[in-house]
């Protein structure tokens, strides 16, 4: 039922665009944006609706918060394994597999469950897409929570 | 706009109407609980697949379009995790917070098998921090507000989930379920802290004693009565 809702809630509208990935992938480096509203431990500001900011997460931090607003959603599995939200570890055995060339430094997570898009694409969004340009990035793996 | 800046990529999707309405360049349409977008915890080889599968878009020249995974999972949320609840070890205290303190070596257990803990965004990541939380959902329970208490809305709802957090890491250390929401439905349903923030609400929501953002998110909806 709530993947229902979810499902037929109005989402802005985007011109289609793609940019072929021009470098086989077993050179490309890869980053994760999650919308799992990670933060870093200690950051006490909680993340609420209508704050399109995003978490820097070096590639190396794994004691992340949960920061994300809303409880609809499992949580016993990033209690588990914070690789059901943000596959960190999958990306790092992929790269050591020659399957991906490289993990970024860097990657991002926003918070889901906005009501209002507008910070986020006209704000926050291409800031994050610039990082991440400027750190060499080719490919990015979204992952909605 | 991350395609515009130059970026190829990928986007898993667990609501195939999101997806469809979002129209990323290339999606995979992944089936799996809410909270789960890569499948299963612990496991990654499955979590391989996934990312493999999406990764494979990238060869195709015809973007946008989306692709569901083949492989779906159910959640389990219906039925509670088969958790054994303390036994009660001091009558004086209120049942919540002697049951919370009854599970701190459960889920000490959890954080050092871990290292990790979702416990923590409004009080300190260990049992007496909960029960500091524990004390003022008995307080919304009794009919005061959240002026009366000291905290905003926005507390009152991290507070419920910081609760849950920790239950839920004990619990994992006290099943072999972890089945998607097994362990919340477990919380909500079968013990007296998640059964305390549920008559909450109900009172927060009966006496106006709190906004309706605060009565809306305190609990899942999965859990609404």
């Amino acid at each position: 039922m709530l993947r229902k809702a979810v499902g037929e809630l109005p989402s802005p509208e985007f011109p289609a665009y793609s940019t072929p990935l021009d470098t086989p992938l077993s050179e490309a480096k890869v980053a994760i944006v999650t919308t799992a509203g990670l933060k870093h431990r200690g950051e006490v500001e909680l993340w609420q609706p209508g704050d399109g900011s995003y978490t820097v997460i070096p590639s190396s931090e794994r004691d992340l918060q949960l920061s994300h607003f809303s409880p609809n959603f499992d949580r016993s599995g990033i209690a588990a394994d914070l690789n059901v939200v943000y596959p960190i570890d999958r990306l790092h055995d992929m790269a050591d597999a020659g399957i991906i060339g490289s993990v970024a430094e860097r990657h991002l997570s926003f918070m889901g469950a906005q009501f209002d898009f507008a910070s986020i694409i006209q704000d926050s969004a291409p800031r994050a897409a610039q990082e991440l340009v400027d750190d060499g990035v080719d490919v990015v793996i979204f992952v909605p929570v | 706009m991350f395609e515009q800046a130059g970026l190829s990529t990928v986007n898993l999707g667990l609501v195939r109407g999101q997806l469809e309405s979002s129209k990323p360049a290339r999606g995979l349409y992944v089936k799996f609980p809410l909270g789960r977008p890569l499948g299963r915890p612990n496991d990654a080889p499955f979590q391989t697949a996934v990312l493999t599968a999406a990764f494979d878009l990238l060869s195709r020249d015809d973007a946008p379009f989306i692709v569901d995974f083949p492989e779906s999972i159910a959640d389990e949320g219906d039925e509670p995790a088969s958790c054994p609840i303390p036994p009660r070890h001091d009558p004086d205290l209120h049942p919540a917070i002697d049951e919370a303190r009854g599970l701190r070596n459960a889920y000490q257990r959890n954080l050092d098998a871990t290292g990790r803990t979702l416990l923590g965004r409004v009080t300190t990541p260990d049992v007496d921090g909960v029960v500091t939380l524990v004390d003022k959902i008995i307080r919304l329970e009794a009919g005061e507000s959240l002026d009366d208490i000291g905290i905003d809305s926005a507390t009152a709802i991290a507070a419920g989930q910081d609760i849950r957090a920790y239950y839920e890491e004990a619990g994992l250390q006290l099943t072999d379920s972890t089945g998607s929401r097994a362990l919340e439905s477990w919380f909500y349903s079968v013990t007296e802290a998640g059964q305390l923030i549920r008559r909450a609400q109900k009172v927060m929501k009966e006496k106006g004693t709190a906004d309706d953002f605060t009565v809306q998110y305190i609990l899942p909806g999965t859990q609404a009565r």
